[in-house]
C-alpha cells in the first residue's frame, strides 16, 4: 500500500481509560494510526492489550477518553450519538468473535436486517453466496455450524458494501479448516470490493495474509511491519 | 415484512405462553370495560328510545279523587304542554293453581280517541281491551310470563273490596314499569306482583269514581321550569287530596334505572384499572428480562446503525402486540359478557328490546389505555435497551452482587438449609419486584372476594331484615286505616299466636330546604314482631313520643337526635306537624321513620286506627290463615315471610352465581399471569444456576423448591394482603352502591375468605405444575454450554 491510496482513518493520541470504582484501567495509552483505502490490516497482541477497544473506537461503537480519530477528515470525537449511528450505518461492517447473529432470524433475514437500512446494498442472497452460503438462506442460526454462522456474520457485514470491515477475532471460535474458509471470505471482500479491512486475531499465522501487521501491547502499538508478499488465505495452516 | 418486525413476531412467539398469560390479564380488564360500558350504553340507548316511543311522561301527580274538569285547570298551568288523567287502584289477584297472594296495580287505559297518549302501553300479545267491556284486561308481560297467562286466560281479582273475574286479552309493557317492583318491596317478584290495564269506565265503576280521576300524567312544555310547574300542580290538586307531584327523577322505575346506571359507571373503571395495573407490572417483568437476554442483539443492531429510536420501537412493538392480542380477546369476551349482563338486566328491567350497541370509542379508548399502561410498564426496560452503549452491550452483564442482608443477621438464619437461603436472598435482592408480585397476587385474591361480595351482603341483609328486624310470618295491609277491633278479629283466627298493629303513613319530611318523601311507620313500643335496629344490630327502641328515623334519612335531611323536623302528612287530614327527632335506626333498603303508633295517631288527629297487622302463626295453620285473609275485602295486601325470603334468592340467585364464577375466573387469570410469569422469568434468569445445582447432585425436587418455594412464599404473603385489599374494595363498592334506595352492608363471610384463599392456592399450584415440567426438562449440558 502506498500513499497514493486515500487516507481512510487517521488516529492521533487515542487513549481510553476505564474507571471501575477506585481502579483505573488504561486500555489504550496514546495510539497513532493511519489506515488507507483497500488495506488489509491484522492486529495482533496479548489478551487485554486493547485490541477490541481500538477497533470499537474506530468503528464508532465507543469514544476515546482523549485523542482524535478522523474518518475521511471528519473527527469522530466530535460526533454525537446520532451521528455515530449514522456513521456506522453508512460506512462500517462489523464481525465479532461470537458471531452475534440474531437467533430468531434466518440467515437471509440476519443479512436483510442490515441491508434494509442501507443506501446501496447487495441483495442478502448475493452476500450469502459471496461467503459460500447460497444454499443455507432459510436456516436459523441454531441450524448452522459455527463456521457457517460466522460466514453469515461476514455476509451481514459486507452486504451493505461498507467502506470499512472491522473483524474482532472472526476465527477465534473456529477450527482451522473452517477458519480458513471464513478468512477467504474476508479476503474476497477486501480484494473484490476494495473494502478497507482490520482483522483482530491471536493467531500470528493469520498475519501472513495481511498487507500490514500491527502489534499491540499494553495499550500501545509496539511494532508494525509490512508484508511485501501477503499469501492467499487458502494457503494458511495453523 | 421488515426483518426487525419479523424478529418482534418471532420473539413474541418464543414468549407466547408468558405473553398469553399477560394478554389474558389485559383481556380481563378490557372485557370488564367493554362489558360494563356496552351494557351501560345499550341500556341507556334502549331506555331513551323506549321512553320516546312510548311517550313517557315528564311528571305525575296522585290524588284522592278529582272531577275530570280539574284536568283543564292543570292543562292551563304555565309550563304544562299536556295532561292526561287516569284512575289507578290497588288490587289482589288469585290465579288458579297458585296459592300465594298476588298484589296488583290496576291502571285505566286512555280512551280510544287519544292520539299517542302519554305512557303508552306496548301490547306484546293479544289486543287492547274493548272499550265498554268491563272484564277485559291487559296484563304486564312479566307477570303473564311468570304465571303462564295468555290471551284467553282468566283469573279472579279483588279491586276496592269487590270481586271480579277478569279475562286476559293481551300482554303489555309500559315505560312506567320497566322496573316492576311492588311499592315497599326489596326485589321484583313477577309472580306475586302484577300491573293490569283496564278500560277506564270499568275501573271507574269498580272504584265508584265515575267522571273522576285519581292520577294525572304531564308532558312539560319546552323550557318549562320544573320547580315552579310542580308547585303549580300541587296547588291545584291540594284540595283533591293530592300528594306532591313528582318528576321522572322520583318515578320509582326510572329511579331504579338511574341508580343502576350510576353503579355500572363505577364498575366500568374499577376493574379495568386493577387488571391493567397488574398487566403493566407483568409486562415490566417480562420485557426487562427480554431486554436483559438480548443485550448482545441490541448491541449488534446498534453496531450496524440502528438508532435508539428503532430499538425502542422494536420492543414497543412487542409490547403493543401483546396489548393488541389482549384487547382483541378482551373485546370479544366483553361483547359476550356484555350480552350476558344485558340479558341479566333485561330480566329485571322489562324493556321490550335491547338496542345493543358497542361503541367503537369504547373499544378505541380501551385499546389506547391498555397500550399506554403496557408501554408505561415496559418504559424503563425499553429506555434502558435504547440507551445501551453498543460496546458495553457486547459483554455479559457483571455478576449481580449479593450482600449479607438484614434477615441474614437475624438469629436462626444460619440454621436454614442452603436452598432456603437462596430463596431469601433472591427475594431480598429484588424487594420491589417481590413486593409488586405480592400486590398483584393480592389483587387477584381481592377480585375473587368481590365476586362473592353481593352474595354475602344479601345473605346478611336477609338475615337482618327477616330474622332480626322483622319476625312475623304474615303481614296484612288493610285497604284503609281501620279501628283496633280488626286486631281482635285477626287474633281470633285459629293458629294465630300474636298480632301486632302497624300504620304506614306517607309523608314529606322537611328540614329547612332539605326534603324527602318517605313514610312513617307507627309501631307498638313493646312489639316484638318488627323492631328497628341500629348499626350494631341492637334493637333501637321505639320512643313514646318523637320520631326515630333511619340514619340515612337523617343524613339526607341533615338532622341529628335532638333536632326537630317538619312532617307533612300526605293522607287523611293532611296535617303538617313538627316533631322531635329522638334517635336513629339503620336499614339497608329504603329510608323511613318510626313512631309509637299512639303518638302517630295523635299527631295525625285520626283517632285510634291501624293500617295493618303483623302476625305470628303456627306453622301448620299458616296456609289456612292466608286463605281466609285473602278472601277478606278489606285486606289489600298480604306478605308471607317465607315467600319473601325465597323470592330474594330466586330472583337474583342465578345471576349472582354467574358473577361469582366470572370473578373467580378473573382472579385465576391474574394469579396465573403473575405466578407463571414470575416462574418463567426466574427459570430463564437462573436456569444456569439451577442446572449447576443439578450437576452438583441436587435433586429435581430440591431445585424445584428453590424456584417455586420463592413463589409459594409470595403467594402466602399475598393472601392476607389480598384479604385486606378485598375488604377495602368491598367497602368502596358498598359506598358506591349506597343510595337513598339502599345501603349495602360491608360483610365478608368466612366462606368468602376460604374461597379466595383456595383460588389462590389452587391456581398457584397449577402454574407451578406447568413450570415444573420445564424444570424437569432442564438440559444440563446445554445450559452450562451456552453463554449468557
Ligand atoms: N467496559 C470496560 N470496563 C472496564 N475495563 C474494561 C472495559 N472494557 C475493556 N476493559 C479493559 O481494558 C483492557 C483492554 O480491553 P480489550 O477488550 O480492548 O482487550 P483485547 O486486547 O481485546 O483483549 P482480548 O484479546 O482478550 O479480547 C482490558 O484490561 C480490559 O479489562
Ligand atoms: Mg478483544
Amino acid at each position: 500500500m502506498d500513499a497514493a491510496h486515500e487516507l481512510v482513518f487517521r488516529a492521533r493520541g487515542i487513549s481510553k481509560v476505564y474507571r471501575m470504582g477506585e481502579v483505573e484501567v488504561h486500555a489504550l495509552r496514546g495510539v497513532d494510526l493511519d489506515l488507507r483505502a483497500g488495506e488489509l490490516v491484522v492486529l495482533l497482541g496479548p489478551s487485554g492489550s486493547g485490541k477490541s477497544t481500538l477497533l470499537n473506537i474506530l468503528g464508532g461503537l465507543d469514544t476515546p477518553t482523549s485523542g482524535h480519530v478522523w474518518y475521511h477528515g471528519k473527527d469522530l470525537v466530535d460526533a454525537d450519538d446520532a451521528q455515530l449511528t449514522l456513521f456506522r450505518r453508512e460506512h462500517i461492517g462489523f464481525v465479532f468473535q461470537f458471531y452475534n447473529l440474531i437467533p430468531s432470524l434466518t440467515a437471509r433475514e440476519n443479512v436483510a436486517i442490515v441491508t434494509e437500512i442501507s443506501t446501496a446494498p447487495m441483495k442478502p442472497e448475493e452476500a450469502l453466496r459471496l461467503v459460500g452460503l447460497g444454499e443455507r438462506l432459510d436456516h436459523f442460526p441454531a441450524q448452522l455450524s459455527g463456521g457457517e454462522q460466522q460466514r453469515v456474520a461476514i455476509a451481514r457485514a459486507i452486504a451493505k458494501r461498507p467502506a470499512v470491515l472491522l473483524c474482532d477475532e472472526p476465527t477465534g471460535a473456529l477450527d482451522s479448516g473452517t477458519g480458513v474458509r471464513v478468512l477467504e471470505a474476508i479476503e474476497t471482500v477486501n480484494q473484490d470490493l476494495g473494502t478497507t479491512t482490520i482483522v483482530i486475531t491471536h493467531n500470528a499465522d493469520i498475519a501472513r495474509m495481511a498487507h500490514r501487521v500491527l502489534h499491540l501491547a499494553d495499550g500501545r502499538i509496539a511494532r508494525e511491519h509490512h508484508n511485501e508478499a501477503p499469501i492467499a488465505a487458502r494457503e494458511l495452516r495453523w | 415484512m421488515k426483518a426487525l418486525s419479523r424478529k418482534a413476531l418471532r420473539d413474541l412467539w418464543h414468549l407466547r405462553s408468558q405473553a398469553l398469560a399477560i394478554a389474558l390479564v389485559i383481556a380481563g380488564g378490557i372485557a370488564n370495560l367493554v362489558m360494563s360500558q356496552a351494557t351501560l350504553r345499550s341500556l341507556e340507548a334502549t331506555r331513551d328510545r323506549y321512553y320516546a316511543e312510548q311517550n313517557f311522561a315528564d311528571a305525575w301527580v296522585a290524588l284522592k279523587r278529582a272531577p275530570e274538569s280539574v284536568a283543564e285547570r292543570l292543562a292551563a298551568i304555565d309550563g304544562i304542554a299536556r295532561v292526561e288523567t287516569r284512575v289507578v287502584a290497588a288490587g289482589n289477584l288469585a290465579v288458579e293453581g297458585f296459592d300465594a297472594p298476588i298484589r296488583a296495580q290496576v291502571l285505566s287505559l286512555p280512551g280510544p280517541g287519544i292520539e299517542s297518549p302519554l305512557n303508552r302501553v306496548r301490547v306484546e300479545a293479544g289486543r287492547l281491551p274493548t272499550s265498554g267491556v268491563g272484564n277485559e284486561v291487559l296484563v304486564s308481560e312479566a307477570f303473564a310470563k311468570a304465571q303462564g297467562l295468555r290471551p284467553g286466560s282468566t283469573f279472579r281479582a279483588t279491586i276496592h273490596g269487590r270481586a271480579h273475574t277478569l279475562v286476559v286479552v293481551g300482554t303489555a309493557r309500559s315505560p312506567e314499569f320497566v322496573y316492576q317492583i311492588a311499592p315497599g318491596a326489596t326485589f321484583p317478584d313477577f309472580r306475586r306482583y302484577a300491573v293490569l290495564w283496564m278500560d277506564r269506565r270499568a275501573i271507574e265503576s269498580a272504584l265508584d269514581m265515575d267522571g273522576a280521576f285519581n292520577q294525572a300524567s304531564f308532558r312539560f312544555a319546552p323550557g318549562a321550569r320544573t320547580a315552579e310547574t310542580l308547585a303549580a300542580i300541587d296547588a291545584v290538586v291540594d284540595r283533591y287530596g293530592g300528594l306532591d307531584a313528582i318528576t321522572r327523577k322520583d318515578q320509582l322505575s326510572n329511579r331504579f334505572l338511574e341508580q343502576e346506571f350510576r353503579q355500572l359507571g363505577t364498575m366500568a373503571w374499577l376493574f379495568p384499572t386493577i387488571f391493567l395495573s397488574v398487566a403493566a407490572f407483568l409486562i415490566n417483568v417480562v420485557v426487562t428480562r427480554l431486554v436483559g437476554m438480548q443485550r448482545d442483539q441490541i448491541a449488534i443492531l446498534k453496531a450496524f446503525g440502528y438508532g435508539p429510536g428503532a430499538i425502542a420501537g422494536h420492543y414497543a412493538l412487542v409490547v403493543a402486540l401483546i396489548a393488541s392480542v389482549g384487547t382483541l380477546i378482551g373485546v370479544a369476551g366483553g361483547v359476550v359478557l356484555g350480552h350476558w349482563l344485558s340479558g341479566v338486566y333485561m330480566q329485571f328491567y322489562r324493556f321490550p328490546y335491547l338496542a345493543f350497541s358497542l361503541d367503537e370509542t369504547v373499544v378505541m379508548t380501551g385499546f389506547a389505555v391498555t397500550l399506554a399502561a403496557s408501554l408505561a410498564g415496559a418504559a424503563l426496560a425499553v429506555t434502558r435497551a435504547a440507551g445501551l452503549p453498543p460496546a458495553e452491550a457486547m459483554r455479559p452483564p457483571a455478576p449481580e452482587r449479593y450482600r449479607p442482608s438484614l434477615i441474614e443477621r437475624l438469629p436462626g438464619f444460619g440454621r436454614l438449609g442452603q436452598p432456603t437461603r437462596i430463596i431469601v436472598r433472591q427475594i431480598e435482592r429484588r424487594p420491589y419486584k417481590a413486593l409488586l408480585s405480592v400486590v398483584g397476587l393480592a389483587l387477584a385474591c381481592a377480585i375473587v372476594m368481590i365476586g362473592r361480595f353481593q352474595n354475602d351482603a344479601i345473605d346478611w341483609m336477609v338475615d337482618v331484615q327477616f330474622r332480626l328486624a322483622q319476625r312475623n310470618d304474615l303481614g296484612v295491609n288493610f285497604v284503609e286505616p281501620v279501628g283496633r277491633a280488626a286486631l281482635g278479629e285477626l287474633a281470633g283466627l285459629p293458629g294465630v299466636e300474636r298480632v301486632e298493629p302497624f300504620r304506614y303513613v306517607p309523608v314529606v319530611l322537611r328540614n329547612g330546604t332539605r326534603a324527602q318523601r318517605t313514610a312513617i311507620e307507627g309501631l307498638p313500643p313493646d312489639g316484638i314482631l318488627k323492631r328497628p335496629v341500629n348499626r350494631d344490630l341492637r334493637a333501637a327502641p321505639i320512643p313514646d313520643a318523637g320520631l326515630l328515623m333511619t340514619d340515612q334519612l337523617g343524613e339526607i335531611l341533615g338532622v341529628r337526635p335532638g333536632d326537630t323536623i317538619e312532617v307533612q302528612v300526605l293522607e287523611g287530614r293532611r296535617r303538617t306537624v313538627v316533631l322531635p327527632v329522638v334517635g336513629f335506626a339503620s336499614e339497608y333498603i329504603g329510608v323511613q321513620g318510626y313512631m309509637a303508633l299512639d303518638a302517630l295517631n295523635r299527631a295525625l288527629g285520626d283517632g285510634d286506627v291501624v293500617g295493618g297487622a303483623r302476625l305470628l302463626v303456627e306453622a301448620d295453620a299458616r296456609d289456612a290463615v292466608e286463605r281466609r285473609l285473602e278472601a277478606r275485602p278489606r285486606v289489600a295486601g298480604l306478605g308471607v315471610r317465607e315467600l319473601e325470603i325465597r323470592n330474594v334468592y330466586e330472583s337474583i340467585g342465578e345471576s349472582m352465581l354467574t358473577f361469582t364464577f366470572v370473578a373467580l375466573l378473573l382472579g385465576i387469570v391474574i394469579n396465573f399471569g403473575v405466578v407463571y410469569n414470575a416462574a418463567r422469568v426466574a427459570l430463564s434468569e437462573r436456569g444456569r444456576e439451577l442446572a449447576s445445582l443439578r450437576v452438583l447432585g441436587f435433586t429435581r425436587g430440591e431445585v424445584g423448591y428453590i424456584l417455586l418455594g420463592e413463589l409459594a412464599l409470595l403467594v402466602a404473603l399475598a393472601i392476607p394482603l389480598g384479604f385486606l385489599i378485598g375488604n377495602g374494595l368491598v367497602w368502596y363498592m358498598s359506598s358506591q352502591l349506597t343510595s337513598d334506595l339502599f345501603r349495602i352492608p360491608v360483610v365478608i363471610r368466612p366462606g368468602t375468605y376460604a374461597l379466595a384463599a383456595s383460588a389462590m392456592v389452587v391456581s398457584a399450584l397449577l402454574s407451578a405444575l406447568v413450570v415444573r415440567q420445564r424444570i424437569a426438562r432442564l438440559d444440563l449440558i446445554e445450559v452450562l454450554k451456552t453463554r449468557e
